[in-house]
């Protein structure tokens, strides 16, 4: 009796002594292997009478399952600390940076192009296209532009050499020339707007030499200045997002609008900060009017039966009074610090439902 | 252009403050750029009397006063030498804000004298530079008048004219315009006939009708030339004009007040007794009044006598005959110029004289010799003498047409509306001429007026007079098509292409369509139909034949500036020749890599990153990119040879270019390498031929896939891309994809081949593939690959 008790004290004072998995299996060994002192007592059952055997069979037994059980209760916790240490191994600074990946962004001129886009599909207007190389014909001539008007001179306008034909073609100056081509290759009604690069050559520091235009068109039968005013405020209002915005239309002249009208808005630019729907200041936005009859004519239509409006913006300009961008030349700088700083992300095109901006 | 309020209402009689005349100038088309009005910036301040002015107790310098001022009496201490009793001032009240000092008066004592306000010298109202003292004014000057008025300080507009409307550039026709808006009244503008005493001893000759059809001229004999008189040199000073000598500050003065130029000769100067408008001599010069010697050309109207050209018409005078303080008689020229030529020849010369300005915009053919007349009665008052006969050669070109006009128009054009009756007042106050009593009448516009040529300008006159302010906001009428989408396939795929270039990572920059010639035929541009003839510089003279270049140069800018690491794109135009279909649009990346060394050694960005930016874009595009080819060695010179391919449906129907620059190109462009790139065409991205918006069918199999490597053996040059092609075609239903994973060349493999693994992908459709079939199959993918020159790896 004395000595399984005394084994037992051995067998557990062993295991617990054992210090990694390693040392605890060759415990496991030495008390239940093969020849393990357990497994021989185990094994003297079978030499025993049925009398000691049914006294011994139960303590030998018991000694089996409690040694047993320690050596699974070691197990277990020499594995958790085992796991343990090698998670404490694997431990990483993860205040290291993580691989560099580039933000990109889109150019403010484009995003508030977007932006005109959606204001003006849901009012209806379709997209059209014309070449930034234009002839005389849809740049000025088409536009009622008398002959040697000051704008047709190489001192405002790009010009290329004579071709064969002695054509002289040249940068468009406005997106105007779209209006042309839209009236003359689809019949009205029409409600477009044209989008693009324009080009003029009395360029300065304020005046790039390139610069980007919204042009709109409808013509239709009643279409009337009204028409013009509702259309225009409609977009200032969306445009700037203010629903208290003032605008004022003030008598201008342009060789291709009869009549003709410049567009402000009312703001306050006190403190360096343009604030639309407030103020006392007046802001010049862009340039409408309605079609003049000689332009009409001019696409094949007859003026006494289609008449309509047509305006056109600076786009460069209205992101910059939007956005606050400080100097025009930057935007078409490509610094990549300003494309950062100015730039939108990708994710946020102009919608109805998240804003416009 | 700028005028004084004072000047307007000699021909406007009106009550208007200058706020009210600046907003209806505005609202009537005139674009007003600034007002200088002293009454506002100095309402403050009023005519004050001092009663009484005794020594400060505390201080030597200053004087204690009692003053009589718009607030009652004041008692205002004052430091300067010249205050004393009875002196009539100015007053500034506490509040004030005074401009020459800068400061707003506060009450606060001065040694222990409370002063009530402030009594101003001139230079602390800025009327004068500096000053001695406080003002001192006339003793008839009633306490309280403001300062303006007792210093007869006016508001001085300055506005511009669109070059529709020459006849804004004389006062009287802005008060014409004013008066119809219903600001005030008209003064009468007629001019009377100055009767002449004898014939005009100058003979008038035209022999350039095209450039001066009409010329009237008189002399005006025993004048007493000198300076003009006070009230007609401030005149000129108030709109920034300097006053030379009655004679010429007469012709001034018409030239603003009626948009009538005019120009005075000394009679004993001229060479013979005949002036002559003509078209100038190859060789001839002219030594213009501004002193500057001009060169003339048969493009240019010269006014010339015996002796040769006097000036250029109705652009500037000449020196030799020029009038002066000597001159005792006078030849008058009112002439009419053409528009063209005045202002070619303006701009030939580069000069821009009042008159010129006039000229080049049409000036009234209808007041060559009332502008005359009114100039001979102005000089017989200022310098007395004896006027000519008025001798009138040549007519004036032929007036505006009458244009059928029914008042109804204004309506259906404007949306404004207006009585018949008002219609016709505003077109009448304008100078306008009425016939007829129809529902369409017969509209005559003023021989002022040659913008006016149809019914719609008449819309427009009497629409801003009524004002635009009175427009309705009309919505427009619902348009039933296009409720959403209205943007075409290439134009929603360079939107959708520019977030997708900002969403992998590139910034988006907008560059000049230009470039210079030389950088345009390193890119394959550089014809002679793109090549501006008037560039603004001669770096910029050449349309762009790709956007890689001005993104290269890009790059190099940010990198002197020390930005190094950049990726940008720009969709925009690209320019093969001039015609429209010459016209592309491209969506073009660029990676110059300098990205920040890393501690985990990842690989650097190399020409796979813009493979892979290309091959996402395209995807994103909607481009068949299964369909698409990937053409090495056959690339455009400005890429990398061995680094560059081209993406293509077929050798004419190239869709992207990409790789590195080629180091030449770089070094060309001044930049330091490597730059990867790409250049996609939007036009030639096929639209897709699926219409509708329902996707495709779903077809996912229930069966697992399985992958088999595969090693070949093929020469070193062999393309990777023709194994993956000999593969997938191996069988097309069964393989799914054919994936590279591994390229060898060293030990193993025979010299000149390389070992290429690949990973294929079976997708079994119907049922589980058998061992056999997956080995016939296997068997297959060898053989294909065997007929495109690989052998399997043993």
């Amino acid at each position: 009796m004395t000595d399984l008790a005394t084994l037992e004290a051995e067998i557990v004072s062993a295991v617990q002594a054992s210090a990694d998995l390693a040392g605890l299996d060759a415990v496991r060994v030495t008390v239940l292997g093969k020849s393990g002192s357990i497994s021989a007592l185990l094994k003297g059952l079978g030499s025993m009478g049925p009398d000691e055997r049914r006294e011994q069979g139960p303590l030998i037994n018991g000694l089996r399952d409690r040694v047993q059980a320690v050596l699974t209760e070691r197990k277990t916790a020499l594995e958790a600390a085992a796991l343990d240490a090698q998670l404490a191994a694997e431990r990483l600074d993860l205040t290291l940076p993580a691989p560099p990946r580039r933000r990109g962004s889109v150019h403010p001129t484009m995003q508030v192009m977007d932006e005109m886009t959606a204001i003006f599909a849901e009012m209806g207007f379709a997209v059209a296209d014309g070449p930034d190389i234009e002839d005389d014909f849809h740049n000025f001539t088409a536009l009622n532009f008398p002959p040697k008007h000051p704008a047709r001179e190489t001192h405002d306008t790009f010009f290329f050499s004579p071709n064969e034909a002695g054509e002289r073609m040249l940068l468009r100056t406005h997106t105007s020339p779209v209006q042309i081509r839209t009236m003359v290759s689809q019949a009205p009604p029409i409600r477009i707007i044209a989008p693009g690069r324009t080009y003029r050559k009395d360029s300065d520091q304020t005046h790039p030499p390139m610069f980007h235009q919204v042009e709109g068109l409808v013509i239709d039968r009643n279409i009337h200045m009204g028409h013009l005013k509702w259309t225009l405020e409609t977009f200032v209002g969306r445009f700037f997002e203010t629903s208290d915005v003032v605008t004022r239309f003030r008598p201008h002249h342009f060789p291709f609008t009869e009549p003709s009208a410049e567009l402000d808005v009312q703001c306050d630019r006190t403190g360096g900060e343009l604030k639309v729907g407030q103020g006392s200041s007046w802001l010049e936005v862009l340039g409408c009017g309605m079609v003049h009859p000689n332009v009409i004519k001019n696409c094949g239509l007859d003026p006494d039966e289609w008449q309509g409006f047509a305006f056109g913006m600076g786009v460069d300009r209205l992101a910059m009074l939007k956005y606050g961008v400080p100097d025009l030349r930057d935007m078409f700088a490509s610094d990549v610090r300003w494309l950062a700083h100015y730039g939108f992300s990708p994710f946020a095109a102009p919608s109805a439902a998240g804003g416009l901006s | 252009m700028k005028f004084t309020l004072s000047w307007l209402k000699q021909h406007l009689e009106t009550t208007a403050s200058a706020q009210e005349i600046v907003d209806a100038m505005t609202m009537a088309g005139l674009e007003v750029e600034h007002v200088e009005n002293p009454a506002q910036k100095l309402a403050a301040f009023t005519v004050a009397r001092i009663v009484s002015a005794e020594q400060h107790p505390n201080a030597d310098r200053l004087r204690v006063c009692q003053v009589d001022t718009v607030d009652g009496r004041k008692e205002i201490v004052c430091g300067a030498p010249n205050a004393r009793a009875g002196l009539t001032t100015i007053y500034a009240p506490i509040g004030a804000y005074v401009p020459g000092l800068d400061v707003t008066l506060v009450e606060k004592p001065v040694r222990g004298v409370v002063s009530n306000g402030m009594l101003c010298s001139a230079a602390e109202l800025e009327t004068a530079e500096e000053s001695d003292g406080i003002m001192e004014l006339s003793g008839d000057l009633a306490v309280g008048t403001p300062v303006a008025e007792a210093l007869g300080l006016e508001a001085v507009i300055d506005f511009e004219v669109t070059p529709n409307r020459p006849d804004w550039l004389g006062v009287a026709g802005i008060a014409r315009d004013l008066a119809a808006t219903g600001i005030g009244r008209l003064k009468d503008l007629s001019v009377a006939a100055v009767p002449g005493s004898f014939p005009c001893p100058i003979e008038i000759r035209l022999t350039a009708p095209q450039a001066c059809p009409l010329f009237a001229g008189r002399v005006i004999r025993g004048v007493k030339n000198g300076p003009s008189p006070d009230w007609l040199q401030a005149k000129l000073k108030s709109v920034g004009l300097r006053s030379i000598n009655a004679l010429v500050d007469v012709t001034n003065l018409l030239s603003y007040d009626r948009a009538r130029p005019l120009h005075v000769y000394d009679v004993d100067k001229l060479s013979g007794a005949v002036i002559e408008a003509r078209m100038g001599l190859e060789g001839e010069s002219l030594e213009a009044l501004d002193g500057k010697t001009y060169t003339l050309t048969a493009d240019m109207c010269v006014i010339a006598d015996a002796s040769g050209p006097l000036g250029l018409g109705g652009v500037m005078g000449g020196e030799s005959t020029g009038c002066s303080e000597t001159t005792t008689s006078v030849f008058i020229e009112s002439a009419w110029f053409d528009p063209l030529i005045t202002a070619q020849t303006g701009r030939a010369t580069g000069i821009s004289s009042d008159a010129q300005y006039r000229f080049a915009r049409t000036v009234d053919t209808g007041f060559v010799v009332p502008g005359l007349e009114l100039a001979t009665k102005l000089i017989l008052e200022l310098c007395g003498g004896e006027a000519s006969e008025v001798l009138v050669a040549g007519a004036a070109p032929a007036a505006p047409g009458a244009i059928s006009f029914d008042p109804d128009y204004v309506q259906r054009l404007s949306g404004l509306s207006v009585t018949r009756e008002r219609t016709f007042e505003i077109l009448a106050h304008l100078g306008f001429a009425i016939e007829g009593a129809g529902t369409t009448v017969q509209v005559t516009p003023p021989s002022w007026r040659r913008d006016v040529e149809g019914k719609a300008d008449l819309v427009e006159e009497v629409a801003r007079i009524a004002g635009y302010g009175a427009l309705p906001s009309t919505p427009l009428p619902p348009v039933i098509s296009a409720a959403s989408g209205i943007l075409t396939v290439r134009q929603n795929r360079a939107r959708m292409g520019r977030r997708a270039m900002a969403a992998l990572g590139y910034a988006e920059a907008l560059t000049w369509s230009f470039t210079s010639r030389k950088t345009a035929s390193l890119f394959g541009g550089g014809d002679e139909a793109v090549v501006l003839s008037n560039p603004i510089a001669s770096d910029l003279d050449c349309m762009r034949p790709s956007i890689l270049p001005n993104l290269i140069e890009a790059a190099g800018r940010n990198a002197k500036r020390g930005f190094a690491d950049v990726a940008l794109f720009e969709v925009g135009p690209v320019f093969a020749g001039d015609r429209p279909k010459d016209q592309r649009t491209a969506i073009t990346g660029l990676i110059a890599p300098h990205a920040p060394r890393r501690w985990d050694q990842g690989a650097a960005e190399d020409v796979f990153t813009v493979k892979s930016d290309l091959m996402a874009l395209l995807e994103e595009l909607g481009a068949p990119v299964a369909s698409l080819q990937t053409a090495q060695g056959s690339n455009s010179p400005w890429w990398h040879p061995g680094r560059s391919a081209r993406l293509q449906l077929g050798p004419k129907a190239v869709v992207a270019e990409f790789g590195a620059l080629h180091p030449s190109v770089l070094k060309a462009l001044d930049v330091d390498g490597p730059v990867y790139g790409f250049e996609l065409w939007l036009d030639s991205v096929p639209e897709p031929k699926r219409k509708g918006k329902s996707k495709p069918g779903y077809e996912a199999s229930s069966l697992m896939p399985l992958s088999r490597d595969y090693a070949f053996i093929v020469e070193q040059d062999k393309a990777a891309g023709d194994l993956i092609k000999a593969v997938l075609g191996a069988d097309k239903a069964l393989i799914a994809h054919a994936r590279v994973f591994d390229v060898y060349q060293g030990q193993g493999v025979a010299a000149g081949c390389k070992s290429v693994a690949l990973e294929v992908t079976i997708q079994p459709k119907d049922q589980t593939l058998t061992e056999a079939e997956i080995e016939a199959l296997s068997a297959k993918i060898i053989a294909a690959v065997q007929k495109a020159g690989g052998t399997l790896r043993g």
